[in-house]
């Protein structure tokens, strides 16, 4: 096996983008601490911006990288509110947990 | 400005009361008593004004161009089908302007003087001028649904005036009674209108006549009956007349200027408008015209034992009404429209008449105690006595022409039938009318003190302050005020058929002359009843009205009667009023003997208590309504509408319920379950793309 022989296809980063976003997900899901599930969720963005670049890098098509600064642009944009109003959660109660948000119960 | 430019402005003239009654009702005690009315008189004489333009206007177009619709604005578009507002300027809408506005005008210059010190005096021109707008809006619409929102306004307006002395129970009740009788009419009303809708999908007076053709006989047949169901109630006739009676409750310039003039005419003038299908449908019109026949006889039968001046006149009206629908089903609409004119003239005067003497004798109304009043109401009693002439239909006065133009044209319509009963209506009309106005202004004085009244010469009528020598009567609506509540007639100022007469309530006074105010409309109105033949005289092209009218019903399959035949229906229709008022004069011509034996009603029993009663037919329904019918609302109100409308809604509203709370459990607050949610929702979507969609 020589290292010319391990040439880095776009597979691989797809692979990649596919447990990155596992991870992710399973984190949203498995998590309690709003803060983690918020950057779990950064992770599955992420992880779905790295998957555009691949195919566009793999397609020659610019357009997956234009896609990715959308994503980044509104990924900024929920940061700055969702930090927001995780703050206002953390201020008002201490150890606040996800669970614990249940004002809208059905 | 040409002559149609003029006539798409038509829309003004209904603003001009309405613009009255708007500003009438918000500030009408602060413009006080003689202003208020003045300020209604003076929207109402500007609306004449403007339906004479409006009339030089047409006249000015040739025959055949006398028809201008104007579409002001679309009020319900509704996909396909749409309902304008717009005005519509031909012949019969012009003559039915007039008609309103010019008898409006001088009945409301009558009510100034009559409501004179009444506490809701500007509230009463209100409502007369509310009342004006809605009429002139039925008139000048250019489709069905803004003519029935005319009509409905028009029934809201007598509601209202009906109940104007809304204190007294009796008020009050015929007013739900004329309400509600008028709602069973307009049912047949709607359902013509959807009828109309769903087989032209439009409401258009224009489209009619065309449409009318290319429909089946049923089709029209239904249209005309259901329309006719509607003018029933409107125009009183039977079996839908009980609210009429009862609507004299109202004070009398209503009873004249809404129950007799022009609101009971509104379902003629529907008629009118509906002429095609009548045209199309034989079946509808012999319909049409036995129930005008029935009526005229049947309301006839009850006039002439009636102790109420009031009361015989309502009777008097649903009989005429019955005229001009006969005169609908044989096709002559321009002699019922001619009749329309005429009635509106002399029981216009009758009523105001009436009025007058009810205003000047203490409010009573009851005939067995008046008598020889022509001494006390001489200008009331000539007016009066000329409107029973023309009433009469002795020639050459108003009711002579047009109630035998419809005679005629019933004889050579060759329906004998009627024909027939109509001319013994005309024997029953000069009887009840003799009666009245013997009992009232001749014969005997019967009421009480009138040996002192007559002893004392009559120095001047006229003057509502009567003079100085002998104190006059006060009404209600004298300076007395409204305070009388425990008074009988305050009550109950209706005498029924078989009450025994109470005793007046001139309290020592005599009875008195109207001021001018009051007296100018009369006279006016009894000029009209003398010369209103000259409209349309028979005679070879001096039937200007019939020549007028001629375009609007184009296609109407009139008769042209022969010399002879007129002669035969009008000799015999002379002959008929002559005997009838010789009968009354050889009973009445004395007066009665003593207040509580009327010889008619006597000689005739039990027939005269039949009548009197009016067949019971109001007797019946009340007690058909109050027992059965009370019984089974009640029973539909308890199992119908509390098990199976409101278990309809209240089942759908707790199925709802279940379902929600149940779909409810799924949100439970925890993010984290809603995330799992979204990614099952995905990978599903994406098998779904996978699996089956990419193929």
């Amino acid at each position: 096996m020589t290292l010319a022989a391990l040439e880095i296809t776009s597979s691989y980063y797809l692979v990649l983008a596919a447990m990155v976003f596992t991870i992710g997900a399973v984190g949203v899901l498995t998590r309690r601490n709003v803060l983690v599930m918020f950057m779990c969720v950064e992770l599955m963005l992420n992880a779905v911006n790295l998957s555009f670049v691949a195919f566009a890098r793999a397609l020659d098509d610019v357009t997956g990288q234009v896609i990715v600064f959308f994503v980044l642009v509104v990924a900024a944009a929920e940061v700055a509110v969702g930090l927001a109003i995780i703050v206002a959660i953390f201020r008002r109660r201490r150890h606040a947990t996800a669970d614990d948000l249940l004002a809208l119960r059905g | 400005m040409n002559a149609s430019d003029i006539l798409d402005y038509l829309g003004i003239i209904p603003l001009l009361p309405l613009a009255g009654a708007v500003i009438l009702l918000l500030a009408g005690r602060r413009i006080g008593e003689p202003r208020a009315g003045w300020l209604a008189t003076g929207m109402m004489a500007l609306a004449f004004l403007g339906s004479l333009v409006a009339l030089f206007a047409l006249l000015s177009l040739p025959a055949e161009g006398r028809l201008q619709v104007n579409q002001v604005f679309t009020w319900l578009p509704a996909g396909t089908f749409s309902v304008g507002m717009g005005t519509q300027a031909d012949p019969l809408s012009v003559t039915w302007l007039l008609l309103v506005t010019g008898v409006g005008l001088l009945i409301h210059l009558y009510s100034i003087g009559y409501m004179h010190g009444d506490p809701l005096f500007s509230r009463f021109f209100a409502y007369l001028n509310l009342f004006a707008a809605s009429m002139l809006i039925l008139v000048v619409a250019d489709n069905l649904l803004m003519t029935f929102l005319g009509w409905e306004g028009v029934g809201l307006c007598s509601y209202l005036l009906i109940s104007f002395w809304y204190r007294r129970n009796d008020a009050a009740n015929a007013g739900k009674k004329a309400f509600v009788t008028n709602r069973v009419g307009d049912v047949g009303f709607l359902l013509a209108m959807f009828l109309i809708i769903a087989t032209y999908g439009t409401l258009e007076y224009t489209a009619m006549a065309p449409a009318a053709e290319i429909i089946s006989a049923g089709t029209a047949t239904a249209i005309a009956l259901l329309l006719m169901v509607g003018a029933m109630g409107k125009s009183a006739q039977l079996p839908l007349h009980l609210w009429l009676t009862d609507a004299m409750e109202g004070p009398t310039p209503v009873s004249a200027l809404i129950h007799a003039a022009t609101m009971v005419t509104a379902g003629v003038f529907l008629m009118c408008r509906a002429y095609p299908f009548l045209e199309v449908s034989h079946d509808a019109s012999v319909v049409i015209m036995w129930i005008g026949a029935i009526t005229a006889l049947l309301a006839g039968t009850v006039a002439i034992v009636q102790p109420d001046i009031k009361r015989a006149l309502a009777y008097s009206t649903i009989s005429q009404l019955g005229y001009m629908f006969l005169a609908i089903g044989v096709g002559g609409y321009e002699a019922a429209v001619f009749m329309v004119l005429c009635h509106a003239f002399y029981k216009g005067c009758l009523f105001l008449g009436a009025g007058s003497v009810i205003h000047g004798n203490g409010d009573n109304q009851d005939m067995r105690i008046m008598g020889r009043y022509r001494k006390f109401l001489p200008v009331t009693a000539f007016a009066m006595v000329i409107a029973w002439l023309a009433i009469a239909g002795i020639p050459p006065f108003a009711g002579f022409w047009a109630k035998d133009e419809i005679l005629v044209e019933a004889y050579a319509h060759g329906d004998y039938g009627v024909w027939i009963v109509g001319t013994a209506a005309a024997l029953l009309t000069a009887v009840y009318m003799t009666r009245l106005i013997f009992l009232t202004f001749f014969g005997n004085a019967r009421f009480e003190g009138a040996d002192a009244a007559l002893a004392v010469p009559v120095v001047s009528g006229g003057s509502d302050e009567g003079d100085p020598a002998v104190a006059t009567a006060h009404g209600p609506h004298g300076s007395d005020g409204h305070d009388g509540d425990e008074d009988p007639f305050e009550d109950h100022p209706t005498v029924v058929f078989g009450e025994p007469p109470r005793p007046g309530r001139l309290h020592g006074h005599r009875p008195h002359e109207s001021p001018v105010l009051m007296l100018v409309p009369i006279v006016v109105l009894a000029g009209l009843s003398a010369v209103g033949g000259l409209l349309n005289l028979p005679f070879g092209k001096l039937d200007f009205l019939h020549q007028f009218l001629e375009p609007v019903f184009e296609g109407a399959k009139g008769v042209k009667a022969t010399t002879a035949q007129k002669l035969t229906a009008e000799g015999l229709s002379v002959l008929m009023a002559l005997i009838g008022v010789s009968i009354a004069l050889l009973v009445y011509r004395r007066g009665l003997r003593s207040p509580d034996r009327d010889p008619l009603v006597d000689r005739l029993r039990p027939v005269s208590t039949l009548t009197g009663s009016a067949y019971y037919w109001d007797a019946g329904v009340t007690r058909f309504v109050g027992g059965p019918g009370e019984r089974g609302a009640s029973w539909l109100n308890r199992v119908f509408d509390a098990r199976i409308v409101d278990g309809a809604v209240n089942g759908t509203a707790w199925l709802f319920q279940r379902a929600g709370r149940a779909a409810s459990r799924v949100q439970d607050g925890y993010v984290r379950r809603y995330a799992l949610g979204i990614l099952l929702g995905t990978v599903a979507v994406v098998c779904f793309v996978l699996l089956w969609a990419g193929r």
